[in-house]
């Protein structure tokens, strides 16, 4: 018995008027170390024990309005900066379709944030190595008892001035409360054998479960249903048909949108002569006529148009499109060149829309007049 | 019977047991085997269960074809089924949250048990939208979270508040529920004389101690947390009812569907909560703590929030003639005499007329007839769904693509998996947990409290 710690002297009571008495007079012995504990809360022991008032909604507060305002900084920076999405005729930033997420938001913050405040920090749980935990006190109070515990530890503690305190009041049962033996000589052992190699077969699981999913699970049936879809596609066999070809050709004698015949097949004079630019040289049309050059006219061009090709040879070299002839030429011969080809040049009729082939001549118009400027340029 | 004074508060708890027999009379069923009855039940609610899990398994299979939602009724079974579930939820919250805030001390004997139908309640109805959207396992996207398509949730849908009003809810009943369950864990862990039951005890108890310096800052917290389910769960039906009245449609888009939608909820709740109370009162002879006043008290407010829900159904009536629009019109004409008038009219019977036989008073304190009115009131109140949600669907503004919505025997056993799963939890709960919180119990027992607090 003699090498035990002393936690704290326990006693019991009948009735919850005594326990109110009993509070309220070792309160006023001064006593600051000692706790009540009662089956369920009992009326009027706040102010018994000279409890203060819990500060615990004040955590609610200010977590749940923190939480709200988030919620409404997120809402707004996501449907109005990162990806503005215009939904119903609705503004990027619509206030009233907030509030909703807003007021949940505050509601599941505040009530987690306090919980595990009082839970955690509060009541400093979980914690089941406490000293008055399993002992015959605790039994009692569990069920129908009100107890008392003075700590040891409470400067003014004298163990035989509590016991005559406590039979003074009238309590039953007291009795010491000791330290637990295994908490006083618990010694942690990170390296145990046990601890470590549950910790390898926990990694084991989880690695070998997420590769499964990612990589094998997601392959079959129905999760495959992005990868495998019942339609057709490009090149593929399809047995609807008599032909068996997946891909149609347009029906006889129709004409798709913007794949109008082209009027001056073979004829680039004419086209020189009536076909006008219909785009203006905006900031807008320029930069997808470089886009476009870039990709379709420069491996053989030049990024500049001067014929500096990056074919290196393997191609005959193009000329350079800043001669005198081909600045004199009207948009319409150029069309003309881009549309059927000429020569060793291919038709890019099929990679460039119309617009898009107006705009690759306004964006060479830019080149052309860049090395040869005119005198009212310089202005 | 009839001796009974209304003017003097009655006592929560009959017969003033001691402390010690109410914690017994509560942990008991906890300590004795399952007896044959319990199997009996287990394995028909886990066979309903497992014929729902079938259906699904053909669902997420073949694609919801499998149901009877076809062109403009798009919204069939699941939706009905989210809302009924949900609506059944929140009973428990009122109860726990609600009459505590007013201080109906009854509520006590009821309370966990209602927070734990609540619980399994919205898990149920959480189950619905993820089978409508077909693909369950890509729910995921529904959580806003930075991901490789740099694409948002629209946080302007009402679908999506419906993510965080459920998901919320969810969450704080659970940690509402959970944190009444503390003490009772730790009065469990400290009677209990098998050594995995104690070690499973005080996991949950996390070490509580009964302390008071702790009561105080827990009942702080107890009562801030009922301070936010409340408006929390109005919230939920309301926007549940959003789902609905934000979009145009006639028969949808009023404004008096979300007090019409929580009522409707709280009806169904109570119903609910009344008929498996009737049960777990005489199987665990909680006849002392679950007592006649406060079945009576119950279908009190059932019969108060029936006639609310029977004074929605006139006013959307009215609504309709008076805005002089004549889809609305046609609309409400023809869900009392179109084609699915036979829904309307089980609807309006099972939810206005039945529960107004609790003006009498011997009808409120009968077992048998209540129980039949309270199954009623859940069969109405899954009509009422039903009606809102296909009526006004199935005949829209285009003639020419009306159509009748018929269920498919996947949508029966889907609807059937569901109550087998939301009776299994019920179920487990009874064998495993407290249904009655023995802590607030014992709180209201009759000579409890010091005598100067008593009133
Ligand atoms: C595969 C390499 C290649 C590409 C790509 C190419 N061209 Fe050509 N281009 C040539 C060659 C080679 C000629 C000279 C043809 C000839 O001998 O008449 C030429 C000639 C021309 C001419 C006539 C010049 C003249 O002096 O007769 C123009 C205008 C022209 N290209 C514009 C373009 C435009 C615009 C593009 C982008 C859509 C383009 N080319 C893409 C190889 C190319």
């Amino acid at each position: 018995m003699s090498d035990k710690i002393l936690y704290s002297l326990t006693g019991l009571f009948d009735t919850p008027d005594e326990i109110i008495a009993a509070a309220k007079k070792v309160q006023a012995e001064g006593y600051t170390k000692y706790d009540v504990n009662t089956p369920y809360p009992v009326h009027g022991m706040d102010s018994a024990m000279k409890l203060p008032m819990s500060r615990l909604p004040y955590v609610a507060m200010v977590v749940g309005l923190t939480g709200m305002f988030l919620a409404l900084f997120f809402m707004w920076w996501t449907n109005s900066v990162d990806y503005p999405l215009v939904i119903g005729g609705k503004p990027y930033f619509a206030l009233p379709a907030y509030v909703p997420i807003m007021f949940e938001v505050t509601v599941l913050s505040a009530s987690i944030a306090t919980v595990v405040t009082m839970i955690a920090i509060v009541f400093k749980f979980p914690n089941n190595s406490h000293p008055l935990l399993d002992t015959e006190y605790m039994k009692h109070v569990s069920v129908d008892k009100y107890g008392i515990s003075i700590s040891a530890e409470d400067p003014k503690f004298n163990y035989e001035s509590v016991k005559s305190l406590l039979e003074s009041l009238g309590a039953k049962n007291i009795s010491p409360v000791y330290f637990k033996d295994e908490v006083i000589n618990f010694k942690p052992n990170t390296f145990e054998p046990k601890f470590v190699l549950s910790l390898i077969g926990l990694f084991i699981v989880v690695s070998g479960l997420t590769y499964v999913t990612l990589n094998k699970l997601m392959y079959l049936p129905p999760f495959d249903w992005m990868m495998e879809q019942s339609k057709v596609i490009a090149q593929e066999r399809s047995d609807v048909f008599e032909d068996g070809r997946g891909m149609r050709t347009p029906v006889e004698g129709t004409v798709a949108r913007g794949f109008l015949p082209y009027k001056y097949k073979d004829n680039p004079d004419a086209a020189g002569k009536f076909l006008v630019n219909p785009l203006p040289a905006t900031e807008e049309n320029l930069q997808v006529g470089e886009t476009k050059f870039d990709i379709y006219c420069s491996p053989c061009h030049g990024y500049l148009a001067e014929g500096d090709s990056r074919l290196k040879g393997q191609f005959p070299n193009p000329p350079s499109l800043h001669s005198a002839k081909v600045r004199n030429w009207s948009d319409g011969r150029i069309y003309h060149v881009i549309t059927e080809g000429q020569n060793a040049m291919p038709s890019y009729a099929y990679q460039l829309s119309r617009e898009e082939r107006w705009a690759i001549i306004l964006y060479i118009r830019a080149l052309q007049r860049s090395l040869n400027a005119k005198e009212s340029d310089l202005q | 019977m009839s001796s009974i004074d209304y003017t003097q508060e009655l006592p929560v708890v009959e017969g003033r047991p001691t402390l010690k027999e109410i914690n017994e009379l509560i942990a008991r069923p906890l300590d004795q085997k399952p007896d044959k009855k319990f199997y009996i039940a287990l394995s028909i609610t886990v066979s309903m269960l497992l014929i729902g899990a079938i259906a699904l398994g053909f669902t997420f299979y073949y694609g919801v074809g499998l149901w009877g939602n076809n062109n403009p009724v798009g919204w069939g079974f699941p939706i009905v089924n989210f809302v009924f579930w949900v609506g059944i939820g929140h009973a428990g919250t009122l109860i726990s949250a609600i009459l505590f805030l007013f201080r109906q001390r009854w509520r006590n004997g009821i309370a966990r048990f209602a927070e734990g139908m609540t619980i399994f309640a919205v898990m149920t109805a959480g189950l619905f939208p993820l089978i409508h959207v077909g693909r369950p396992w890509l729910a995921g996207y529904l959580i806003p979270y930075p991901n490789q398509h740099s694409l948002w949730v629209d946080f302007n849908s009402p679908l999506l508040w419906d993510v965080f009003a459920v998901s919320t809810y969810f969450t704080v009943s659970f940690i509402f529920w959970y944190v009444g369950l503390i003490p009772d864990f730790a009065s469990l862990r400290d009677r209990a004389t098998s050594k995995v039951k104690k070690i499973i005890y005080s996991i949950f108890s996390l070490g509580w101690r009964h302390s008071n310096r702790h009561w105080t800052h827990y009942e702080m917290v107890y009562l801030v947390l009922a301070g936010f389910a409340t408006p929390l769960v109005l919230s939920v039906h309301t926007i549940v009812s959003f789902d609905f009245a934000v979009s145009i449609l006639p028969g949808w888009h009023a404004t008096i569907f979300p007090p019409y939608f929580v009522a409707g909820a709280v009806f169904s709740g109570f119903a609910m909560v009344q008929n498996v109370l009737i049960f777990i009162r005489k199987i665990f002879n909680y006849e002392k703590i679950i007592t006649l006043d406060t079945l009576e008290r119950m279908n009190k407010i059932i019969l108060l929030t029936g006639s609310m829900v029977g004074y929605a159904y006139a006013m959307e009536f009215f609504t309709a003639w008076y805005s002089g629009v004549q889809p609305e019109q046609f609309t409400f004409i023809n869900r009392a005499f179109g084609p699915y008038a036979w829904a309307y009219w089980i609807m309006v019977s099972c939810n206005v007329l039945f529960p107004q036989l609790f003006w009498i008073r011997k009808i409120r304190r009968t077992i048998p007839v209540m129980f039949v009115i309270a199954v009623l009131v859940n069969v109405g109140m899954w009509f009422e769904r039903f009606v809102i949600t296909v009526t006004s669907l199935h005949r829209d503004f285009l003639p020419s693509s009306w159509a009748y919505f018929k269920p498919t025997i996947v949508d029966l056993a889907i609807l059937l998996g569901s109550f087998g799963f939301f009776f299994t939890w019920i179920l487990l709960f009874t064998k495993t947990l407290p249904v009655v919180s023995i802590a607030e119990i014992k709180a209201v027992n009759e000579g409890a409290q010091p005598s100067h607090g008593e009133h």
